[in-house]
Formats: structure tokens, sequence, C-alpha cells
């Protein structure tokens, strides 16, 4: 068994997730967040500091570490981006967050060498301004169930041996070696996983569906094109944990009987692209894909092709035609891609998370992934929380955790715009991106879960989450889905290409003031036949927000309609300024600011606004120093 | 079979597009990576480009065409020579990204249809979400990514890469003088 050797020379002599665990490490997140805010420079300062600091410093992973010796070493997305750059010490257990490189000598003397936590570095609770060492007494982190993403903080998503180390290609190498393809579906349909990309299709089921196809030919895609503005969770796996897609793929392919494996990235993805062409090309390297898989002289490999910025990109078909080289549109189904996918073949589709959950299937078994979640949607979901909360980032809790749990207490409560803790802040939160719907107050205490979602008119989708405080116009947010969707549809169904182009027409006379009676009606009837008469799920979801928001939010729309106000004072149309007469001072501030000439009055005399020539600019308001211009 | 002397009288001014027509094997399924790369190379997809791709592929120009145009990566016309990308995801919009790119716009005068400054230095666009969510709103200014921009720090930054350009455009006439007045 030839290409079996090289896990076995990786792990074969030594326990490899001990020697992990043993060695002392300093973990620098290196995701697009972190990156962003300055993570490589901590990273090279922490390599300088270390070595004159006298301690030994590897940067390589060796078999052989002795315990004297720092592993300082990067990894991908640990999902508290807003705190970055995370820095973590293991197995210390502390985490140092938005370190700075002038911080880094201090970790390193205090920490490092003298064993001391830098207290200043560590994360506050900003509810009960508790200083939290690590992840154990971190809310944020303490409450979710990290399966996918643990490893995603942990390993260096550059280094294969860290990987096979730690226990990875044992999954695949079981599939391949010891598994039947219908026993790898089985055990798949068992444990009751289901597409994470939005859809919630049993994943067992698809399998199978192209297992029993008939063709020398057959392909697995990987679909990394994540559309959904607000999410994030494919990003953060891709860039963290790239093997684990490629395993789970690799499983994919043995349980169809497929020879070739692609994966689809989202071209605004730079990072996510050149780690997983990195991965590919270092399982090739080391056996695991080519010509001979573990010895069974079986054949994988894999390529890495780039999106080119199309949301339609995401439904299947439309990302088969995109790989073909075509214009991305989707094509009726039946005949399933399973049946007959990319090139005419057999093909399946998985997404990201769902590839991720795989190897972990196997290894742990069926019963033990269905342990945790709800009886329909078992294991974890990665959300992306974004928005008016004081935590943002990536946070994976079993199916059935609660929306309170989630923006409470993982999320830290609803911030105002300032970010500062608003109590009774919390508005709406939008789950599911622009396929989804408005949860609101009420909804705080569902359990989220495939059907549990779908009956109040919302869905899990890609698993963004975006929090929206009081000061959110929901009108505005279903215009900015509905402006989204009809950016993207591509054109083919005629209810989706001017269904969606009228809905926001629609939308846009709600917002200016010029809606009437009858414009909630024309809404509510369009968004249904856009639903019914659109072939892909871009269209049939497309108009979610607009009818999610009029079933939750009908009194706002009214009050843009009826009372032409807008109670956030977001919609500038909707605005009418005023200058409060016991206020103003006549300082004539006003009218020197006003671009129009609407505002008049003599001087130490209270101004007024005509509102004919008013164009609601603001400029009066800026202007004012005593905050006498009202209602802007 | 006639378009051959064509094909070969053009390689000559199009070496970079045949090498990357060569390296996907002229394959019509590879139109995607064939268009990123020469995107890649001239930050734009030129027309007579996309024409002499569709020749070498033997397909319609209409097939490019339509590829070309329908994903939001591909540009037709040039950019500028710093290209300033709002993010306009859910978590960056609710995170006031707009007041950020009105700014900009407002400081470069370009507008929705008039992305690229008229002295080619500066296109300012909006795309879909990053992925960089934690950190809303998000700009990203020559591939450098910028987390929890404000307008006032938007602004700083083309200040900052107004004030470099300045200081390169005035380097060059000292140093080539000659070049300068023969462009004159």
């Amino acid at each position: 068994m030839p290409n079996a050797e090289p896990l076995t020379s990786v792990s074969g002599h030594v326990n490899g997730s001990s020697t992990l665990a043993q060695v002392r490490r300093v973990i620098i997140c290196a995701g697009t967040g972190c990156m962003a805010n300055g993570a490589m420079k901590v990273f090279e300062q922490f390599k300088s500091e270390i070595a004159s600091s006298g301690l030994r410093v590897i940067l390589e992973l060796r078999a052989e570490a002795t315990s004297d010796e720092i592993r300082l070493s990067k990894s991908g997305c640990q999902g508290f981006c807003q705190m970055g750059p995370l820095v973590s010490v293991v197995p210390d257990g502390i985490l140092y967050t938005k370190v700075r490189s002038e911080d880094v000598a201090e970790i390193v003397q205090q920490t490092l060498a003298g064993d001391q936590v830098v207290e200043r570095l560590l994360y506050k609770d900003p509810s009960t301004r508790k200083s939290c060492r690590g992840l154990e007494d971190n809310p944020f982190y303490s409450r979710q169930d990290r399966l996918v993403l643990r490893e995603c903080g942990f390993l260096d998503p550059e280094d294969i041996r860290e990987y096979i180390l730690h226990g990875g290609y044992q999954a695949a190498r079981k599939a391949f070696v010891e598994m039947s393809p219908e026993e790898i579906c089985k055990k798949i349909t068992d444990s009751g996983l289901r597409g994470r990309g939005g859809g919630g299709f049993p994943t067992g089921r698809k399998w199978d569906a192209a297992r029993i196809q008939n063709s020398a030919k057959k392909y697995v895609i990987c679909n990394g094109d994540e559309g959904d503005p607000g999410a994030f969770m494919n990003r953060s796996v891709m860039e963290g944990n790239p093997h684990s897609v490629i395993e789970g793929m690799m499983i994919a392919a043995r349980a169809i009987g497929a020879n070739e494996m692609l994966v689809y990235v989202r071209a605004e993805y730079p990072l996510a692209v050149e780690r997983m062409r990195r991965a590919v090309a270092d399982a090739e390297r080391e056996g695991i894909l080519g010509k001979n898989v573990f010895g069974t002289g079986l054949a994988v490999k894999c390529e890495v092709m780039e999106g080119a910025g199309a949301f339609v990109c995401g439904e299947e078909t439309a990302m088969i035609a995109s790989i073909e080289g075509q214009r991305g549109m989707p094509r009726p189904k039946p005949p399933f891609p399973a049946q007959s996918g990319l090139w005419g073949k057999p093909t399946i589709i998985n997404n990201v998370e769902t590839l991720a959950h795989v190897s972990r299937i196997l290894n742990v078994g069926p019963e033990v992934f269905r342990s945790i979640g709800t009886k329909d949607s078992p294991g974890t979901k990665t959300f992306a929380l974004t928005g008016h909360v004081s935590n943002t980032g990536l946070v994976e809790v079993p199916f059935g955790t609660t929306l309170r749990e989630i923006v409470y207490n993982i999320g830290g409560g609803v911030t105002d715009d300032a970010g500062k803790i608003w109590k009774t802040g919390f508005k709406a939160v939008q789950i599911g991106g622009p396929s989804g719907g408005c949860l609101t107050e009420d909804h705080l205490d569902l359990p989220l879960a495939y059907e549990s979602l779908r009956s109040v008119g919302a869905m899990v989708g890609s698993g963004g989450l975006v929090a929206m405080n009081q000061g959110t116009c929901m009108v505005s947010i279903a215009r900015f889905f509905m402006e989204f969707t009809q950016r993207e549809s591509c054109g083919k169904c005629v209810l989706c290409r001017e269904g969606t182009r009228q809905l926001l027409a629609l939308l846009d006379d709600v917002i200016e003031g010029q809606a009437d009676a009858n414009t909630l009606d024309l809404l509510e009837k369009l968004g249904h036949a856009v639903q019914v008469g659109s072939l892909c799920g871009l269209g049939k979801t497309a108009p979610n927000p607009v009818l999610s928001t009029l079933r939750y939010f009908r009194k706002e729309y009214e009050e843009h309609i009826f009372e032409k106000r807008c109670r956030t004072g977001r919609c500038k149309a909707l605005l009418s300024p005023e200058i409060n007469e016991v206020k103003c001072k006549g300082c004539g501030l006003c009218i020197k600011a006003c671009p129009t000439q609407a505002i008049t009055g003599e001087k130490k005399q209270p101004h007024h606004i005509n509102p004919e020539l008013c164009i609601k600019c603001g400029a009066c308001a800026t202007a004012c120093k005593i905050q006498a211009i009202e209602g802007i | 079979m006639a378009s051959m002397p064509i094909a070969v009288d053009r390689a000559e001014k199009f070496e970079k597009v045949c090498g990357i027509l060569k390296r996907y094997a002229c394959r019509p399924s590879g139109l995607i990576p064939i268009l990123q790369a020469i995107q890649h190379e001239y930050q734009y997809l030129p027309e007579e480009v996309l024409t002499y791709v569709a020749t070498s592929l033997d397909v319609p120009p209409a097939r490019v065409f339509g590829v070309a145009t329908f994903y939001a990566h591909f540009a037709l016309e040039p950019k500028g020579k710093h290209v300033i990308r709002i993010c306009d995801g859910t978590a960056c919009h609710v995170k006031q990204s707009l007041p950020v790119l009105d700014a900009l716009r407002e400081k470069l005068g370009t507008s929705e249809k008039c992305k690229t400054t008229a002295d080619m230095l500066f296109t300012v666009e909006t795309v879909a979400c990053l992925g960089a969510c934690g950190l809303a709103p998000v700009i990203i200014v020559d591939e450098q990514v910028y987390g929890q921009i404000t307008p006032e720090r938007a602004v700083a930054l083309v200040d900052e890469i107004q004030a470099q350009e300045a200081m390169l455009a005035t380097a060059s006439a000292t140093e080539q003088p000659s070049a300068e007045e023969s462009h004159a």
C-alpha cells in the first residue's frame, strides 16, 4: 500500500493528537478578519520576540518536538472576528483579543516566559464586565458547540501534517479501504445529515441517488459559492480547515463512485481560494489524492475553480452551467444533477459545511452525531451572527437552540448604532439572507431548525443571522434584499426578472411616500406570483423578505403609506423638518447652510422652513448648534 | 480553417492571451477561467481581446460576450489605478455602509453610472458580501481590507493615496523631464 504510507509516516510512531496537545503553542488567527486587522504583523513580531527572548521557537510541526519548545502557528478563522487579531496560547487556555504588534513583547515576557496572564488583553464581557481568560469562561465560545469550527481555530490550515496528526484523513481511509459505497451512504442517511446550504435535503439520500446511477463517470462538486450577503461560515471553513472539506468530498466520491471532484469557490474569497488550492496540492503530494488512493487502485482528482460573481450560481444547475463555461442560468429539475449533472453525468453538489461534517460522522458514528440537535434536524449548524449585537462572529450551536440564546447569551445582547448595549433595543433578526425572512421578539424562544423556521415564513438558509435594533426601518431592509435579488436574478423566468423589478418599484413607492392603499395588496399578490412562477430557489424565495416583513411589521408599512412617516427617520423622503420656535434663536446659520433657500426668518426671530423647497438634506440640522431643527 | 491566418497574425499582438488560451487548451469549457486570467492581465476585458478569444475557441462572439456580461466580476471597461470597493452585504448595510459610499463618491466625484475618476486614478464600486461581516462596515482599497470604517476614515485613506500620487507625479516629472515634454 504505497499510498497509505504517508499517513502512517506522520502519525504512525507517535500518537498524533497527544503530541499536538503537549507542545506549547501560540496560535495567531489568520482569517480574513484578523488579517485585515494586522494579524500577520503580530505573527512576525512573535517570531522575532520569541527568538530574542531566548525561548526556542519552532515553525514547522515535528513529531519529535520537545516540551521546552514553543510552536508558533497560524490558524483559520476563530469566529470572533470583531475582537481580532486573536492570539491563543495552548494548553494554557488563554485567549488574547485585539492584539497589536506592540503588545507582543509583553505577552512573550509575561505569558510565555513568566506564566502570567496579560490582563488588559483579555476579553471583557460587556454585560458582566468580567475578564475572560480563555474559551471556557467566555460566553461567546462557552455556550457554543463547536464541532466543525473547533479545528479552524487550532490547526494550521497550510500544514497538511497537522491535519493528519490530528486524526485527519482516517475517515477517508476507512471509507476507501474498509467500507462499501452502500455502507457509507447508509451511515450518512442514518445520521440524518441535511444540506447546510439552505435546502436542507437529506445528504445520504442525495448520495444514494447518484450511487445507483450506472455511469463510468461521476462528479462530486463542493459548493463554496457562499453568495448570501451576511454569511461567511463557508469562507471560514475553507480558510481554516480546507482538508476537512477535501476529506468530506473524498468520502462522497467513494460513496457514489466518482473519480473527479471540483471545489467551486466564490471569487470574493481570495484567501479561501488560495488555501483550498494549497490543500489540494498538499494532498496530492502526500499521495492522499491521486491515481491510487489508499492503495485501493481507485483514482480521485480534485480541482479548484473560482466563481465570477453571480449569486444564482449557488443554485445547483446554475453552478453546473457556470463550470461548463456558460452563463450561470438554472434549468428545470428533473432530471436532478444526481441523475444528469455536469457534462450530463451523475453529479452531487454539497455545501462546504455539509461536507465538513462528513468525516466526523464516519469517525464517531451516526448515533453520536444524532445525539445533539433535534430529531428532524440533527447535529450543529453554524450561524453568522452580525448586525447590531455586541459579539459578532461565527456561532456553531445545535439545531433547536433558541434565538434568545444566540442573540443575548452568545451575542451579548443588542446594541445601538454606536455599539453600546441597548437593553430594549431588539427589533428583528433577518435569518437566511435574501431568501429568508425576519423573526421578531415573539420568536425569541422558537427553537431554530429547518421545519420550525419554515412554519413562521423564514428558513435556515445559509445561516446568516443579522440582528437589527429599533433604529432599523423594516421597509428599507426589505428593499435592500429586493434590490439584491433583483440585481442577481439571471433573467430566465419572466416573473423573477420582471416581478422583482416591480416589487422593488413598489417598495420604492412606500419609502418615497408615493404609495397608496393598493400598494400592500399588490406587493402581496405579486410576491406570491413570483414564488410560484420561478424555476429556481432564487426566484422562489426572493419575495420572502417582503412577505415576512409585511407579515410581522405591517404597521410600519402602513405608517409609511398613510401617515407618510418613518418611525426610525431612515426614509429621507418622509422626513418633515421643522424648526422648534421656542429653541430657535434666529442666528441664521441654517439659512446659510440651506442649499435651496428653503429657510427664511428675521435675525433673532424664529426661522421657518418652506416644505415646498426643502429637499430634506439635513444640512440645517448639522449646522444648528442648539438642535432646534427637529424631525430630521 | 479560413480564420487561421488572421489568428496567427493577431497572435503577435496578443501573446499573453495566447499563453492563457494555451494553458486551457483552447477548450470552450474553460471560458470563465480564461476570462479571469485575461482580466488579471489587463485589469479588464478589452473588446478586441474578447472577439479574439471567441475566434480561438471557435465559438460565436455572442457566447463570449454573454458570459462576460453575465458575471459581476468581469469588467468591460478599464478601471482606475486604485480600486475602492465598498461592501454592500447585509451586515455592512445595517451598520451604515451607504454613508461611506456617499462620502467617497462625493470626495472623488464618481457616481453609480460613472465609477472611475476622469484622471483614471480611482474606481469606486460596491461589491457583494466579502465575508468579513464581523468587521462591518468594510471597504477594500487595492486588496487591503479596512474594517469598521467610517466616512471620515474612508476619505482620509483617499487623501493619503492622493498625497502619494502627487509625490509620485512630481518625482517622475523631475526625473524624466524629456518624457514629460514629449507628452506635452
